[in-house]
């Protein structure tokens, strides 16, 4: 037993987050037998799987008989442009039938079609009616049924603790993470033969977002300083509907389940504007009239699919695109219109708690008015280089899986894809731990003197008097990055950016603190923002290497996909393992796709 | 932009008291806007849980001018005029300002007897909208416990939560009891660990519910019918003394391979 400090505890494998992605892989362990310990910066239950509402893709065949997993794998693929690791698309669209029939087994009660199977919807970019549901709160769903399923199995929940960062062995093996107790302020140390991170995104560098506190890319960084890889970090979903008003709400997601059951944009004239908005890559699977596109919604072979359900990535831009030409709403949007096309019951079975949170927040009844709505930043493709198989990353002892893991949707996600990845990597990544215990190859040894390295940086902050507020240098970092590395992005901002990042790690030296050490908001956020920063910083450093434009990469000076950048990722480095160390970016070569699976991608449609 | 008066409480388990902080508001907001721009500037220790801001989590559930409200979901412009006041949850222990120890609702959780289905088949099980229905008005529970915090049976004694779950753990049985493919009974635990019977249908839970799940009746009454059904028909109570079915623990029972 090491000899630490401060509370310790040991563990076979060690999961970081306690979303889908961590809860699934918890499950996977435990039920080879092993020692398992989760912790999370929340309670359990409150992570941000929490707030997915639509659905989750797989390719049953319930709705649609046609549908199966070469026809997923073939969406998920083009809905990233083409930068997935094609491994993680394949495994993903094969596994992830099971992976929800699975969750009945454990209570998750979804929506049913009339002969009493798990009913699908619609959704952008998918071809067929594929998204498992309920309602339009199917990520509470998902997390409820993993909590309790893990509760079950009596297994170990650290809650509102913070990791701060991976402990290595002698040998450079991950073997633990040191953290504190958010009630107490009090140290403790994790040793554990593997560590899992499923810690979720990082869309709190920006200012509009629909992520909460938590997504301040904690797994991202920690994995990065660990001496694993990031990629695709330029690679940030804005989704096309977040609220834009009152002001307070500016960012909350509106569901795609508005538009997948029916739901059109339309700008200050009343035009449904995304007709004008088809990319050719879609336009043969795209109506081209609104007679067309509203026979669909019943019948798919009656015509195709409605431009409102181009995936996210062209939706988001066009919506762009209109408000800067003066056609947007009053408050900066557009409009999304579900209530002059669908009955008002309809609405409130299909979409209940979009029909409250509109009531609610904003006063706007959606079953008679126009919501408005704007992209937010919501989700970033990028994350830990993983292999496909396993999830581990290129440290030994270190696995990554879900939105923290990177590869599986290139560079651009479609909607669904993002619940079904939790439970498939969830669980891949549960075995991979598990066989890596198993095979005795597991870390020997703790190196204490990363923790104190690490104890002595996070308590900082309580010694200086006259530094600077954390949350005075959150709200600049979240401006900065959304006004230089938001939405469309131009090769002088990007380098503005780099420079600004600079500044900001001074200020992140120099934050000070108020107050004690148990359940202090001002020094929790201290401690994520070398994280923030972190994320940022390669964002920026992805968005200014990548001169092209490619899913939720786009760039104002090189609007058009070059084919020589679709040849890779951008893969980032640490040199030095320390939250300001020097960043180093390579290319790193896509995975050669096989022949058999490239015939899927080239059918026409 | 107008300014209000917020009266918080602030203070930990050795006690504290209300603190007043005039600060600006906004069109539109919510009263955990207020209290972020008060984190933001004044008091950056000011301690309080959230997360999503949307009203999907059940994060930041505390008490507003004596109530049950969860922060993010109140709009400041619907509250009366005049000073807002803000306290924790009075049911739970204090941690710090308004943050409470809600563990006894996960040390409950764990005592509940999971879900006990039959085999799945090819394919996946079948079942009907009208029948997972019921479970699911239950499962749309935010885990903000509000109910629990209302329920008069804990906030106000606290020696009754040793054997008495709460509205939040009623409903959580009430959906396995009526999961369409459930084969566990819980009506002996529900009453003998749970203390189903101290609940006196005041509906107090029904009322903070900001999911609206009608927790008393379509939850609490129908077990408690199910209850005395099992306890006082002699017919049932002869045959639960011949064949007695009650699984406890789900660790091994529910560990089934996917198809």
């Amino acid at each position: 037993m090491t000899d630490s400090p401060y509370e310790h505890h040991q563990y076979d494998v060690l999961i970081i987050g306690a979303g889908g992605a961590g809860l699934r892989a918890a499950i996977e362990a435990k039920q080879r037998g092993l020692k398992v310990g989760i912790i999370t910066k929340s309670l359990l239950g409150k992570a941000h799987t929490v707030m997915a509402e639509g659905g989750m893709a797989a390719a049953m065949g319930n709705v649609y008989s046609e549908d199966n997993w070469m026809v997923h794998f073939r969406d998920t693929m083009r809905g990233g442009k083409m930068l997935n690791n094609y491994r993680m698309a394949e495994l993903h669209a094969k596994e992830a039938p099971d992976r929800v029939w699975e969750l009945e087994q454990w209570g998750a009660l979804f929506d049913r079609t009339t002969d009493g199977k798990i009913l699908q919807r619609d959704f952008g970019g998918h071809r067929y009616a594929r998204l498992a549901h309920v309602g339009d709160r199917t990520g509470l769903e998902l997390i409820r049924t993993l909590q309790q399923k893990v509760v079950s199995m009596g297994t170990d929940v650290f809650m509102e603790c913070k990791v701060l960062k991976l402990v290595h062995d002698d040998d450079g093996r991950v073997a633990g993470c040191v953290a504190y107790w958010r009630p107490s302020g009090e140290f403790v140390t994790f040793e554990a033969k593997a560590v899992i991170i499923a810690t979720g995104g990082a869309g709190k560098s920006w200012k509009f977002t629909s992520n909460s506190w938590e997504g301040t890319g904690d797994g991202h960084a920690m994995a990065l300083w660990a001496g694993a890889q990031l990629i695709d970090m330029e690679c940030i979903q804005f989704h096309p509907t977040g609220m834009v008003w009152p002001l307070s709400v500016r960012g909350l997601l509106v569901t795609e389940g508005v538009r997948g059951d029916g739901g059109v944009l339309r700008n200050s004239e009343g035009q449904r504007f995304m007709f004008n908005y088809v990319a050719d890559m879609f336009r043969a699977e795209t109506a081209d009239s609104e007679d067309e596109a509203d026979k669909w919604y019943d019948d798919h072979s009656a015509g195709r699919r409605p431009p409102e359900l181009l995936p996210r990535d062209e939706v988001a831009r066009a919506i762009n695109t209109e408000v800067k030409a003066g056609r947007g709403s009053p408050h900066g949007g557009v409009f999304l219109d579900i209530g002059s096309r669908r009955s008002a019951e309809f609405i409130r079975r299909r979409l209940p708690s979009m029909y409250h949170q509109f009531m609610e927040l904003a006063g706007v009844d959606i079953t008679t008015e126009s919501m408005e709505i704007g992209p937010t930043c919501h989700y970033i493709m990028g994350g830990v280089k993983v292999d496909a198989e396993t999830a581990a990353t290129r440290v030994a002892g270190l696995f990554a899986a879900g939105e923290a893991a990177g590869g599986m949707h290139g560079a651009n996600r479609l909607g669904g894809n993002s619940l079904s990845d939790l439970i498939v990597f969830g669980k891949r990544a549960g075995e991979g731990a598990a066989a890596y215990v198993e095979s005795g190859e597991a870390a020997r040894g703790f190196n204490m003197g990363e923790v104190d390295e690490a104890v002595r940086e996070a308590l900082e902050p309580f010694e200086r008097e006259h530094g600077e507020n954390p949350y005075d240098v959150q709200r600049d970092l979240q401006e900065m990055m959304q006004a230089n590395v938001g939405i469309i992005r131009t090769g002088s901002e990007l380098d503005n950016a780099l420079v600004q990042l600079d500044g900001f790690t001074e200020r992140v030296k120099n934050l000070a603190v108020k107050g004690g050490r148990a359940y202090n908001p001002g020094w929790n956020l201290a401690t994520d923002l070398p994280s923030m920063l972190t994320v940022s910083r390669t964002t920026a450093l992805g968005a200014s290497d990548r001169k092209e434009s490619r899913g939720g990469h786009t760039r104002d000076d090189f609007p058009k996909a070059d084919p020589e950048f679709g040849k890779f990722n951008l893969a980032h480095s640490s040199n030095g393992g320390n939250w300001d160390s020097p960043i180093t970016t390579d290319r790193a070569p896509l995975l050669a796709i096989p022949e058999e699976l490239k015939a899927l991608l080239e059918e026409a449609k | 932009m107008t300014d209000v008066s917020m009266r918080i409480w602030r203070g930990d388990a050795t006690g504290g008291g209300f603190q007043t902080y005039t600060i600006s508001q906004n069109e539109g907001e919510v009263v955990l806007d207020v209290i972020h721009r008060i984190q933001a500037t004044e008091a950056p220790d000011l301690a309080c849980r959230w997360n999503c801001k949307a009203g999907k989590c059940g994060s930041c559930s505390v008490e507003i001018n004596g109530k049950p409200r969860l922060m993010c979901m109140t709009r400041m412009d619907q509250l009366p005029e005049g000073p807002v006041t803000v306290t924790p949850m009075k049911a739970f222990p204090i941690i710090r300002d308004l943050v409470t120890d809600v563990s006894f609702n996960y040390a409950m959780a764990e005592k509940i007897p999971a879900l006990l289905p039959p085999p799945m088949p090819v394919g996946g099980y079948r079942m009907f909208q009208a029948d997972v229905e019921r479970g699911q008005e239950f499962r749309k529970c935010i885990e903000c416990f509000m109910c629990q915090d209302v329920c008069h049976v804990i906030r106000d004694h606290e020696e009754n939560k040793a054997h008495y779950a709460g509205p939040r753990f009623f409903i959580r049985v009430a959906e396995l009891e009526m999961h369409p493919l459930d084969t566990n009974d819980r009506r002996e635990f529900v009453r003998d660990e749970m203390g189903l019977g101290y609940c006196n249908i005041t509906k107090c839970c029904t009322e903070v519910c900001p999911e609206h799940i009608h927790i008393t009746d379509n939850a609490i009454i129908p077990l408690k019918e199910r209850v005395v059904d099992a306890h006082y028909d002699p017919i049932a109570w002869l045959g639960r003394k011949i064949k007695r079915r009650v699984i406890t623990s789900s660790a091994d029972a529910a560990v089934q391979p996917a198809p």
